[in-house]
């Protein structure tokens, strides 16, 4: 059981990597009920606008120094990207079934894909991506990166800032407004069509942010990388309770850990020595969403809300 | 309610996407360039994982095979034949090599084929080939129940496909060399042994462990991955907590790389160990400098050592690829080789004319051919398999593969 601490500790990194990315999903889906399926795409465009600024920077520039620029470029591919597709494949589609735009996402991700493998420089395969230097730190029973700090560091300040955001500014208010009932806060004299830019936005730039992380813990990106974990991000906001800030989170990291305590110790239970390991980790999460879907359809971290239904 | 009614329909979507993933894109690569008058053209089929994480290898073996047939060309070794080289992407996945083998056996000029690399996409167009009579030699498949049939392990080996060939050696001989070097020479007794359950490296790390533990190894624990992910840190963990003196990895470098930069980085520093499919630059890039000290085995003496060898990087070289020749270049030259060697006699024997069954007959003369290549001797057992069980060790020196020693699996 001396394992258990760095089983924590992994599980919570990759927890709030998913939560960093869940917050995409959760923010759409709470203003205009759609589930992003391009979202995935959009945090791994923004893993190779890290890796284009970092490799149009002199080399031999320490990576303290790349870093911020790095983040920049993430941030600004993937709010670009975003914002692109909302103004050009979803806002079309507003007011139409909800299936259509639903379809137009992942027709969305399958072409972004496409297009970061077909025109990215050798791209068809990972392309590495640059370590910070330092570390391993050891906090005693725990071995931890530079890159897992800068992850911690960036998902609790950014989680802060969104809150304050949220609650304190105007626009954070519009947004709520906006999420309880659109045609209301219209008359209201509501900008609704920015309201809805800013949350893809947003969403947009939590993604980047994780996948600088994500860059920087795996020591590369490819132009897959969006699509597995775009899931896992989603399978957290929902069992967070999609539409809800906090609940996107937390459902990262509780599917984070979740993850890494059936990777470590599914095998010792009786009856499940097979189905233990690294291997069987993503079977545990799915598993993991439908328990929580058929015991609480909201989600384990809503408060069931009267005015969607 | 309509949160919850949405969250299942996402699911089904969610499951119908991952079963698109596998999706499948053909691409078709060079075709027969116009033959003189008088002149016959045999295509010769090239197939393997052209894009994706395997390509840097693909990519080697197909400019190998391209090398081998212009030089075929150049040289007239077929008096009034003239070869081209076909080439087509499989990406790795056993549903387009499927697709792949048939596209290569319905085309009539294909008198046989270069490929795969991948274990699991050699026993989708196995059955394929075999109906076509049409001969195909891998240089890189190294999976024993290919050509020995399924019951290898227990014994009872049997040939269940004429057709099918490899330059390369296979995992049965290949993981007990591992286990060989490390527990005879290198005195390590403590491995932990992971895999990716794929045919080639689930295979690869069960030769190994049973040599491993024949020898007096003690395997500590096992874990399994899945290919294409990138964190690592659960099964890290384990092998933290484990005690093993080295890792034997069963699986190719595009997770390899990752995982073993991600073992050193976690303050574990102990070698991984492999086959022939972590032989690669690209294992040590992935590695972000944790690659150092990690050993692998690949099959054949060192390319570079022998004087065919050398003239065969030489004119790798001299043809100006843009890739590297990589792990599998010289047996896909030598593959490639194989088969003109085999229309030769092909055509030889019916009076300097392709027969009209020239396939049955190609994939008989391929059974008997024995010349000697850049790998070395190049002829076949009674199963398809190589007659060359020739092996090195390589070690991570400096940023790159180096070879370590050569030598051959000797049964304890």
């Amino acid at each position: 059981m001396h394992e258990l601490p760095q089983t924590l500790a992994n599980g919570l990194l990759l927890g709030s990597m998913y939560g960093l990315i869940a917050i995409g999903y959760t923010m759409v889906y709470g203003i205009v009920q759609l589930i992003n399926f391009a979202h995935g795409e959009v945090f791994m465009t923004g893993g190779f606008g890290a890796l284009t600024a970092f490799l149009m920077l002199p080399s031999g520039v320490s990576l303290w120094l790349a870093l911020p620029v790095m983040l920049l470029a993430a941030v600004l591919v993937s709010t670009s990207v975003a914002v692109l597709a909302e103004r050009l494949a979803y806002r079309p589609l507003r007011g139409s079934s909800r299936l259509a735009p639903l379809i137009t996402a992942i027709g969305l991700s399958i072409a972004i894909q496409q297009m970061v493998w077909a025109w990215y420089p050798d791209a068809k395969q990972a392309r590495t991506f640059p370590h910070l230097p330092g570390g391993p730190y050891e906090l005693g029973p725990v071995t931890v990166q530079t890159g897992d700090v800068f992850l911690v560091v960036a998902a609790v300040l950014s989680m802060l800032a969104l809150m304050w955001f949220v609650r304190s500014t105007r626009t954070g208010r519009a947004m709520q407004a906006t999420a309880q009932d659109p045609d209301t806060s219209r008359l209201m004299g509501i900008n609704t069509d920015r309201i809805i830019v800013t949350a893809f936005a947003i969403g947009a730039a939590f993604a980047a942010l994780a996948a600088v992380a994500h860059g920087l813990r795996y020591g590369q990106v490819d132009f897959r990388m969006g699509f597995i974990t775009g899931l896992k991000a989603f399978t957290a906001a929902v069992l967070g309770g999609i539409g809800s800030i906090q609940g996107a989170m937390l459902g990262g990291l509780a599917l984070g850990l979740a993850e890494a305590l059936a990777a470590g110790y599914v095998k010792f239970l009786p009856g499940l020595e097979l189905f233990g390991g690294g291997a069987w980790a993503n079977v545990w999460a799915f598993v993991l969403l439908i328990v929580v879907l058929l015991i609480r359809p909201q989600g384990l971290f809503s408060k069931l809300t009267a005015d969607r239904a | 309610m309509r949160r919850s009614t949405v969250a299942l329909p996402a699911l089904a979507v969610c499951s119908a996407l991952l079963v698109s993933a596998c999706g499948t894109r053909s691409e078709a690569g060079a075709t027969p360039g116009g033959a003189a008058a008088g002149e016959t053209t045999v295509v010769i089929g090239f197939d393997g994982p052209l894009t994706g994480d395997l390509s840097a290898l693909a990519i080697g073996a197909k400019n190998a095979a391209q090398l081998a047939v212009d030089q075929a060309n150049k040289n007239k070794s077929v008096p009034g034949v003239k070869f081209a080289l076909k080439s087509l992407d499989d990406q790795g996945q056993p549903g387009t090599g499927q697709q792949n083998a048939t596209a290569l056996t319905g085309d009539k000029q294909v008198l046989g084929v270069v490929g795969p690399l991948n274990s699991g996409v050699a026993k989708s167009m196995q059955m394929i080939f075999e109906t076509a009579k049409l001969a195909v030699v891998s240089p890189a498949t190294t999976s024993p129940g290919l050509t020995q049939g399924d019951n290898w392990a227990k014994g009872t080996k049997e040939r269940r496909f004429t057709t099918y060939f490899r330059t390369a050696t296979t995992d049965a001989v290949q993981g007990p060399f591992a286990a060989q070097h490390m527990h005879d020479t290198l005195k390590l007794t403590k491995v932990f042994v992971v895999d990716d359950k794929k045919a080639y490296g689930a295979g690869l790390a069960a030769t190994f462990t049973d040599e491993f533990k024949k020898r007096g190894g003690q395997v500590v624990d096992t874990d399994q991955i899945n290919s294409g992910e990138k964190d690592f840190s659960s099964v890290i963990n384990k092998i933290k907590s484990s005690g093993a003196q080295f890792v034997y990895y069963g699986g190719e470098y595009p997770d390899a790389g990752p995982l073993t930069g991600q073992l050193k980085k976690a303050g574990v520093k102990i070698p991984l160990v492999g086959g022939d499919g972590i032989a690669d630059a690209n294992f040590v890039k992935l590695a972000g400098g944790g690659a150092t000290g990690d050993y692998c085995t690949t099959v054949g003496a060192p390319l570079e050592e022998g004087a065919a060898g050398k003239t065969f990087a030489a004119a790798y070289k001299a043809a100006a690829f843009k890739d590297p020749y990589g792990a599998y270049g010289g047996y896909a030259y030598d593959s490639a080789t194989t088969l003109v060697e085999a229309v030769k006699a092909v055509v030889a024997a019916n009076g300097g004319k392709v027969p009209a069954d020239a396939r049955a007959k190609v994939t008989e003369a391929v059974q008997k051919v024995a010349f000697d290549g850049v790998t070395g001797k190049v002829s076949f057992d009674e199963f398809g398999d190589t007659t060359n069980k020739q092996l090195t060790v390589n070690q991570v020196k400096d940023g790159a593969w180096a070879p370590v020693t050569s030598g051959t699996f000797t049964a304890k």
